[in-house]
């Protein structure tokens, strides 16, 4: 076993493509516990701490750049807290303080975990994900890079080198379920952006299906039931068959965390509840 | 009359002195047992079955200790000495041989130079199983058809109780079932020791974090075949007991790697081991049928308690009883019928936990103080007031409660305390159910108040020799303590110094090792080392001051009684004699040894009557809980309490057990479970085994019940356990208010309140 230290993004898409089994290693916050658990023998570690390009952050004209691994306390309240109120309040969910101050976006979108906190509010941002090799850089729709459980679209010559999304005019909120207070594991989660210039609401699922699921019926019908291009009020009966169109599109499992009826129940909750706080 | 001014308030009992360890504790630098190494030293590991239960056909470790830097392989037929270990019963083999008979069960222990030698060493062992169809239900357990799955068979024990007229009815029948579900005791320090050998194989010491010394040190010794004295235990540093320490764990594995392996061997498990490698909390179903009058006073109470013991018997037997006899409460209760059982299953064992059977207990007779409250058409505290114990009562074994029983003024005391704010209007979601998920709004939110009220025996009960040794040495004007109670956290070493500082005047007091070279001071546990050690070590310290007065009297030709102790100074009450006590032990050594014993208890007959218990202790906790009903998320607002205490010695360290009770309760109320299917453990780790982070813990007003119990040495009744016992049910029937739903189960689950 080798573990490499490149200092710089070219040197780490090298080392890469010499050693494509090797383990990318941002935050360690999942690569420890799965060699802790021996879910996974390392064979070769590329440490990505030093490659700077990666914690570059960007203004761009139609949104921002987000390197794949700037911490998750600079989204919830540090220098990038201003750039997505929902992925600062999923960043906020994540694990404990010391988990937030090395855990990395970058991270969460290679493990792809369904419950994965930051996941949802890429989903209904439609992020553009930047993966990058030594033969250039490529973007995928965040929707096209999520495969299933624990799976992404990512090849083995490849380091995510950048999350693009845009700037919203409009409400946008992450909620999230879990039976303790904080530190804990998503058991069913939601986020809502609404895009007042496109007079269009999205919604995303987590911790309820093999991968997210953006609600792409509950979306187009409220399109057509509500006026989404300010934040008004909505009736009960809208806001009440939103969350239930929702909820019918949720694919949640039972396991010893929770129920696939509870989870069902409690992302149609959170959908009529993130919409109300939408338009009001 | 000489004036003395004292800078720094003197650190004696009654006072919020500060622990010895506190500092290095909070600075990170303390050494828990894990902590430790030792030259030339190796490691050691465990073997675990993978199935519920399984009959073993073969062990193959032939590749395993081919393995370089393996040094040893160890299986049942290399123990030398008792197969078998067991707090009460010995039931437990130090290693499976034939059957497995619960997920986790030790079938091998390895010694190799490295932790990951020692996996690659335990993969390499190759078992051959017949897997067999767990056992996992009490009803199954307790049908006589099942075969047993244990040469001791299925039932650990039935104890009937049947006190007073068992034809006695009143007006009104209130009835209920309730669940518990299986706890953890979680403790952060994990499970570790370090194994010396003597150099020619015929002893060993043993560092380890433990909850008795004396008892690990008798049941390895039989394991070993090894006489008690060449077996030498010294404590290491502990985090946290709560009675999962109390059964062996790694203990005998690790002195038998030493032993064979002629090197220091340390052993140490993973938070996923810890899951499997210490007893639990039983789970357990309880009904009860109350009768009672009109006015809602208890009459007579029927009813079943069956506790899931899982695969070895434990303490069992002893939750049990513990369970049974304090199922009416905290209130009068002239008749009973009442059957209990604790059964085998292929689950994991259960044992000691923080409450000890009170706890499944009292969730269940609270939950029926409100079901009878609702039925007379009064409120929760009118009912338990009207009910209340107080001395002279008696428990339905006939037993009656002597000395203090303060029951109705904790209940007022409580009671008196303010309730919350209402949430404003302004409260941040981090105040609501759900916290840092964000999903909960304040109109979602109901609130909800509840009551628990207990009882708790303190110590040993069922005629058990509980005794408690210590030793004071002064010379100098410094008093040195030698005792085998073992510190696990609760603070006995800061008691301890306060009781040398306050009898025998001295300010510096040092603690010896805590090690097997003195008499056992029974086990960290059922709320009784500041009784049994307390008097242990408060004994000792008089002893040496009689001895000391005396050495003074005769120098100043005075009768030794006319001498007392103020602050520092032994002072002649009827003359002008005052010398400091560091001037008078100048140059002299006073050594005295204390056995500290309480009055003797009596087993049950079979009619479960009889004095079984030493003494008790009363709590009483109102719950008040925000419950997102939609989501069926809970917020613990707020717990008031007050504690029959006896006598406050520190109250920062009682505080401090108060709050930590809370929490514990909280977990099993709202969130802690171990989760199993089949057999099979699901969640053995802190990503699923949740437990209350300080987002989840709820505000604490805490009022002690002081009452001085004369049956006590330091007047003082044992505080660890009742903390966490009634504030389970008082969270659980807040839930009940705020929602209206009759939930029968703890922990309550976000499902069971809003599907
Ligand atoms: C105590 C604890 C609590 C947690 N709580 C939460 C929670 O509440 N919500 C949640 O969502 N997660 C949680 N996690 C999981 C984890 O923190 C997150 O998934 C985090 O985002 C992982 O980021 P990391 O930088 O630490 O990833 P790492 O462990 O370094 O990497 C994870 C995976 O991503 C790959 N990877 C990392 N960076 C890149 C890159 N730039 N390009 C390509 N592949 C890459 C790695 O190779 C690896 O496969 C928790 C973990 C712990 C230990």
């Amino acid at each position: 076993m080798t573990i490499f230290s490149p200092r710089s993004l070219t040197e780490a898409l090298q080392v890469l493509n010499e050693h494509p089994a090797a383990r990318l290693l941002a935050g360690g916050t999942d690569t420890m516990v799965e060699i802790n658990f021996r879910h996974f023998e390392p064979s070769d570690i590329i440490s990505l701490r030093h490659v700077q390009e990666l914690q570059v952050f960007e203004t761009l004209s139609t949104g921002y750049r987000l390197g794949a691994a700037i911490p998750y306390k600079q989204f919830e309240n540090g220098s990038f807290s201003h750039v997505s109120g929902a992925l600062s309040e999923a960043s906020r969910t994540v694990g404990s303080p010391q988990i937030r101050a090395t855990g990395t976006i970058g991270g969460n979108l290679g493990t792809c975990s369904p419950a994965g906190d930051t996941l949802p509010v890429l989903s209904a941002l439609d992020a553009q994900i930047e993966l990058s090799s030594i033969n250039g850089i490529r973007m995928l729709s965040i929707h096209d890079f999520m495969l299933g459980v624990k799976r992404n679209a990512r090849v083995s010559n490849e380091i995510i080198t950048a999350i693009h999304i845009p700037k919203i005019n409009g409400f946008q909120g992450y909620a999230k379920v879990g039976v303790r207070n904080a530190m804990v594991i998503s058991i069913a989660s939601a986020c809502l952006i609404h895009n007042m210039d496109k007079s269009h609401i999205a919604l995303a699922l987590g911790a309820v299906g093999p991968t997210i699921i953006r609600c792409r019926t509950a979306e187009k019908w409220l399109t057509q039931n509500a006026d989404l291009s300010t934040s008004t009020a909505l009736t009960t009966e809208v806001i009440e068959e939103f969350g239930r169109l929702a909820a019918s599109e949720a694919l949640p499992i039972t396991d010893h965390r929770s129920t696939a009826e509870y989870r069902k129940h409690a992302v149609g909750v959170l959908a009529q509840r993130l919409l109300k706080r939408a338009m009001k | 009359m000489s004036t003395r001014t004292t800078s720094k308030q003197r650190e004696v009992l009654g006072v919020s002195a500060l622990r010895p360890d506190g500092l290095a504790k909070t600075q990170g630098t303390f050494s828990f047992s894990s902590d430790y190494t030792a030259d030339n030293m190796l490691w050691g590991a465990t073997l675990r079955s993978p199935h519920p239960y399984a009959r073993i056909i073969s062990i193959d470790i032939s590749e395993a200790i081919k393995i370089d830097g393996v040094e040893t392989v160890l299986l049942a037929s290399d123990v030398p000495g008792k197969l078998t270990y067991g707090l009460i019963a010995s039931d437990q083999p130090v290693f499976a041989s034939e059957f497995v008979r619960y997920m986790g069960e030790p079938i091998a222990a390895v010694a190799a130079d490295h932790p990951e030698t020692c996996r690659r060493a335990l993969d390499a062992i190759v078992v051959h199983y017949e897997v067999l169809k767990p056992l996992t239900s009490i009803e199954d357990a307790l049908n006589p058809n099942t075969p047993s799955i244990h040469p001791d068979g299925n039932v650990f024990r039935h104890q009937h109780i049947l006190h007073g007229d068992a034809n006695a009815t009143g007006d009104i029948v209130v009835e209920g079932e309730y669940e518990i579900g299986m706890q953890d005791q979680a403790f952060l320090g994990l499970e570790a020791a370090l194994a010396y050998p003597d150099s020619d194989g015929s002893g060993i010491e043993l560092v380890v974090a433990t909850q008795w010394l004396h008892e690990d040190q008798k049941q390895i010794a039989d394991c070993l075949a090894m006489p008690k004295e060449k077996v030498r235990l010294q404590l290491g540093g502990v985090g946290g007991a709560f009675g999962a320490r109390e059964d062996i764990s790694l203990q005998v594995h690790t002195c038998l790697l030493a032993l064979r392996t002629g090197r220091p061997v340390k052993m140490q498990y993973t938070r996923e081991e810890s899951f499997f490698g210490h007893v639990h909390r039983h789970p357990g179903v309880i009904s009860l049928k109350h009768h009672v009058t009109n006015e809602g006073r208890i009459v007579k109470i029927e009813g079943t308690m069956k506790l899931d013991g899982g695969a070895y018997a434990s303490t069992s037997s002893a939750v049990l009883i513990n369970g049974v006899t304090h199922i009416q409460g905290p209130y009068k209760c002239p008749n009973a019928v009442f059957d209990g059982y604790a059964v085998r299953t292929n689950n994991p064992p259960c044992g000691a936990m923080r409450g000890f059977g009170v706890v499944q207990a009292c969730f269940a007779h609270e939950g029926q103080m409100d079901k009878i409250a609702k039925a007379v058409g009064k409120s929760p505290v009118e009912v338990r007031l009207l009910n209340a114990m107080e001395k002279g009562d008696t428990l339905i074994t006939g037993q009656p409660v002597e000395s203090v029983a303060p029951v109705a003024r904790c209940i007022r005391e409580t009671d008196a305390l303010p309730l919350p704010e209402p949430l404003s209007l302004s409260a941040g979601t981090m105040e609501l159910p759900g916290g840092s998920g964000r999903t909960s709004e304040l109109h979602n939110i109901k609130r909800g108040i509840g009551w628990g009220v207990s009882i708790k025996n303190l110590m040993y009960s069922e005629g058990f020799d509980d005794s408690a040794e210590a030793r004071c040495t002064l010379g100098d004007g410094v008093a040195t303590l030698k005792f085998a109670t073992a510190e696990v956290g609760q603070g006995f070493v800061v008691l301890a110094q306060q009781i040398a500082r306050t009898v025998l005047g001295v300010d510096v007091v040092v603690l010896d090792r805590i090690d097997t070279n003195i008499g056992s001071a029974g086990s960290t546990s059922a709320s009784r080392q500041t009784w049994m050690s307390g008097g242990a070590v408060d004994g000792a310290c008089r002893l040496v001051r009689e001895r000391l007065f005396e050495h003074v009297a005769h120098m100043h030709g005075l009768d030794p009684l006319q001498l007392i102790i103020e602050d520092t100074d032994i002072v002649d009450t009827m003359g002008p004699l005052r010398i400091s006590v560091s001037e008078a032990s100048k140059g002299v050594k006073i050594t005295q040894t204390f056995l500290h014993q309480h009055r003797k208890t009596e087993e049950l007959d079979e009619n479960g009557q009889g004095n079984c218990h030493v003494a008790f202790a009363f709590v009483a906790h109102r719950a008040v809980v925000d419950v997102d009903v939609e989501l069926g998320l809970v917020k613990v607002v707020q717990i008031a309490t007050a504690q029959d205490v006896g006598r406050s010695l520190n109250p920062l360290a009682l505080l401090g057990q108060i709050e930590g009770g809370i929490a514990q309760g909280l977990g099993l109320a709202v969130m802690e479970e171990i989760i199993m299917q089949n057999g099979i453990v699901k969640n053995p780790s802190f990503t699923d085994y949740l437990l209350p982070t300080a987002l989840d813990a709820p505000d604490v007003l805490f009022i002690p019940i002081e009452e001085p119990d004369p049956q006590a040495p330091l007047g003082a009744k044992g505080v660890g356990e009742p903390p966490c016992i009634s504030v389970t049910p008082a969270i659980v029937a807040a839930i009940r208010d705020a929602t209206g739903i009759d939930l029968k189960r703890t922990p309550v689950r976000p499902q069971d309140i809003c599907l």
